[in-house]
């Protein structure tokens, strides 16, 4: 790090021992093996993209564009078939939906509980509970609303017919419930980076506990709440397991939650069990939902990271 | 305003130094942190429901007949899991042996050696929190399009265990660069004003302070991917297989898919049997993460 200033003082005749005696390429071959390990990360991106490309650009081939993103029907492998993603589209959105009603709501309270009420001791005992909330394998939670919670709801639906066997419903509870951890632990991260002053002036100015949490706290943190969001958004987007098990393999373009519907995450997965032929429209349409669907999350990621570095400069 | 000031007023009249006295809690404010408690209680309750549920489920099944026998897809009453928990273990043995050097390796750069100035590394940075939220199904399609089709690896072991070490390889970066970053600086100074040079100094002082944060980081990284499901479905995980893998060249299946084979099935002994399998997939999920908190309570040390 500081050896050239080193050697340079050696050169103009300061002590000799000073003076490296080899040049060291040890050093400079595992600088160069470790900047490797670390673009393998580059790598992976590119890989998705190349992976991506190709056959998502043969499938518009053959589909247009146009078609693709503004048709209603999603039934690729029927004669003839029809290539319209938004009720793979309309499906994601409605879980994703559900899931954001459930996580937004108890992921933020629970962050707010977490940050400004919680004693140090209850912290220690629910931040380990909430840790294996995030680490249950998501067939599990899939498994779970499929054969929990949705005999649950039918059993408890007031009035009509209820919930279906498969329903967006239950694997949106499911899947909020999932993301909880996700919004809670990112967003309590971001109430932590406020400075203890501002909470201590509102105090001071004879402030509840809860208007500092509400009126200082949450605005002064808002860009990381955003972000943790933000992430749940993107997270609930790419889920798959559990709809696949829980949400029903029907594409079904529909604003009513108790049906059962695809999404594209449920989609590319019943295609990809199928071991389908490389170069068939079949096998090519894994690849352009798979895009669409990387494009989204993409956004969402960037504007979760962008969010996130923007709240680090201005406390930290 | 004038409320508050007679009733403080008043408190003085009584005996002893005059105090300010509060109102009481209010309604609103009760309520809300009744809320913010609420909602914390519904995580609790319904981890504590799920696994209740899953073990219920699982009491008539769980026996050693989930480990000893293999999956039958005609008589569910004596099946087993065999095959799918042996190819999960080597999936994972070798998804450990690929990720977690390079994952290491990328973390020693990013903190040791990269500066944060230069634009390729403000990528590499980026790129690597964008990995980190990427969708898991997306890391089975590159599979699927570069590793099992594209090189020709097949649906084998080899495949899945590349994919998904892709897959958690952002989050081995990240916990490591934590726990390198706890090292303290004057650590470093110290080793580099002794006359070692910057390798000697990581190799001799910071590693041996930071493996117990990397092995903890590690593990909770690796037990994220013994339930990924998704990506092996895409490389052809959901086979039935009734033999145990004897290579990175065999097909395989895993727990988590063997899982979802088994909630598709309608009967209800499969369902009986998905939770037996589940069980045993949360005990060595389990194990897993109790070790990565041994190591953190017996070795990490405060600076």
């Amino acid at each position: 790090m500081s050896s050239p200033s080193v050697e340079r003082k050696a050169a103009s005749g300061g002590p000799g021992f000073l003076k490296r005696s080899q040049p060291r390429y040890g050093e400079k071959a595992i600088k160069v093996l470790l900047l490797a390990a670390s673009l393998v990360s580059v790598l992976t991106t590119v890989g998705i993209v190349i992976a991506l490309i190709p056959p998502a650009g043969e499938f518009f081939g053959k589909v247009s564009f146009g078609e693709f993103i503004t048709g209603t029907n999603w039934a690729p492998l029927f004669k003839p078939p029809h290539f319209g993603v938004l009720p793979l589209v309309g499906g994601t959105l409605m879980v994703t939906l559900v899931a954001l009603l459930v996580s937004v709501p108890l992921g933020l309270g629970a962050a707010i509980y977490l940050s400004e009420y919680a004693h140090p001791r209850v912290r220690t005992i629910f931040k380990p509970i909430l840790e294996v909330l995030a680490g249950i394998p998501t067939v599990v939670y899939g498994f779970f609303a499929l054969k929990a919670i949705t005999p649950l709801l039918q059993d408890i639906w007031p009035a009509g017919e209820g919930p279906q066997v498969f329903n967006a419903l239950a694997a949106g509870f499911v899947m909020g419930v999932m993301i909880i951890p996700t919004i809670a632990s990112l967003a309590e991260d971001s109430m932590n980076a406020v400075p203890r002053a501002l909470r201590d002036g509102a105090f001071a100015l004879g402030s509840s506990r809860m208007q500092v949490s509400t009126r200082v706290v949450f605005p002064a943190a808002l860009s990381g709440i955003v972000a943790a969001v933000v992430l749940g958004i993107s997270r609930a987007l790419g889920e798959t397991m559990i709809v696949a098990v829980a949400a029903g393999g029907r594409p079904n373009l529909s604003f009513n939650p108790l049906e059962g519907m695809q999404t594209m995450t449920a989609f590319i997965a019943a295609a990809g069990i199928g071991d389908l032929p490389t170069g068939s429209t079949g096998y090519q349409t894994i690849f352009a939902v798979g895009a669409l669907l990387f494009v989204m999350t993409l956004v969402m990621n960037l504007v979760s990271i962008r969010l996130v570095r923007k709240y680090r400069e201005v406390y930290e | 305003m004038s409320n508050v000031m007679d009733r403080d007023v008043s408190v003085a009249d009584e005996p002893g130094a005059p105090r300010l006295k509060g109102k009481g809690t209010p309604l609103r404010e009760r309520f809300f942190q009744l809320s913010l408690w609420t909602s914390l209680a519904v995580g609790v309750v319904f981890l504590a429901s799920l696994l209740v549920y899953v073990v219920v489920e699982a009491w008539p099944r769980l026996d050693s007949r989930i480990w000893t026998n293999f999956p039958d897809i005609i008589d569910p009453s004596n099946a087993g899991a065999q095959s799918a928990i042996m190819g999960t273990l080597w999936i994972i043995a070798f998804t450990a042996v690929y990720c977690l050097p390079t994952g290491i390796l990328a973390a020693i750069y990013l903190e040791e050696y990269a500066d944060p100035n230069r634009w390729w590394n403000r990528v590499i940075e980026i790129n690597i929190q964008n990995l980190a939220a990427v969708p898991s199904i997306v890391y089975g399609i590159l599979g699927l399009g570069i590793i099992s089709r594209g090189l020709g690896f097949g649906q084998t072991v080899m495949s899945a265990s590349l994919t998904l070490s892709l897959l958690v390889l952002p989050t081995v970066i990240i916990a490591s660069r934590e726990a390198i970053r706890a090292v303290p600086q004057s650590i470093r100074q110290a080793s580099l004003a002794l006359g070692a040079t910057q390798w000697q100094t990581i190799w001799r002082q910071v590693l041996p302070a930071a493996v117990p944060g990397m092995a903890t980081g590690s593990i909770l990284a690796l037990s994220r991917a013994i339930g990924e499901a998704a990506p092996l479905l895409l490389l052809g995980g959901l086979t039935f297989i009734t033999f145990n893998p004897t290579g990175v060249e065999s097909p395989f299946t895993a727990l988590p898919i063997q899982i979802f084979g088994w909630i598709s099935q309608s009967r209800a002994e499969f369902t009986a049997l998905a939770s037996a399998a589940i069980v045993v997939l949360l005990v060595i999920l389990l194990a897993m993460n109790s070790v990565a908190i041994w190591l953190r309570n017996r070795y990490s040390r405060k600076w």
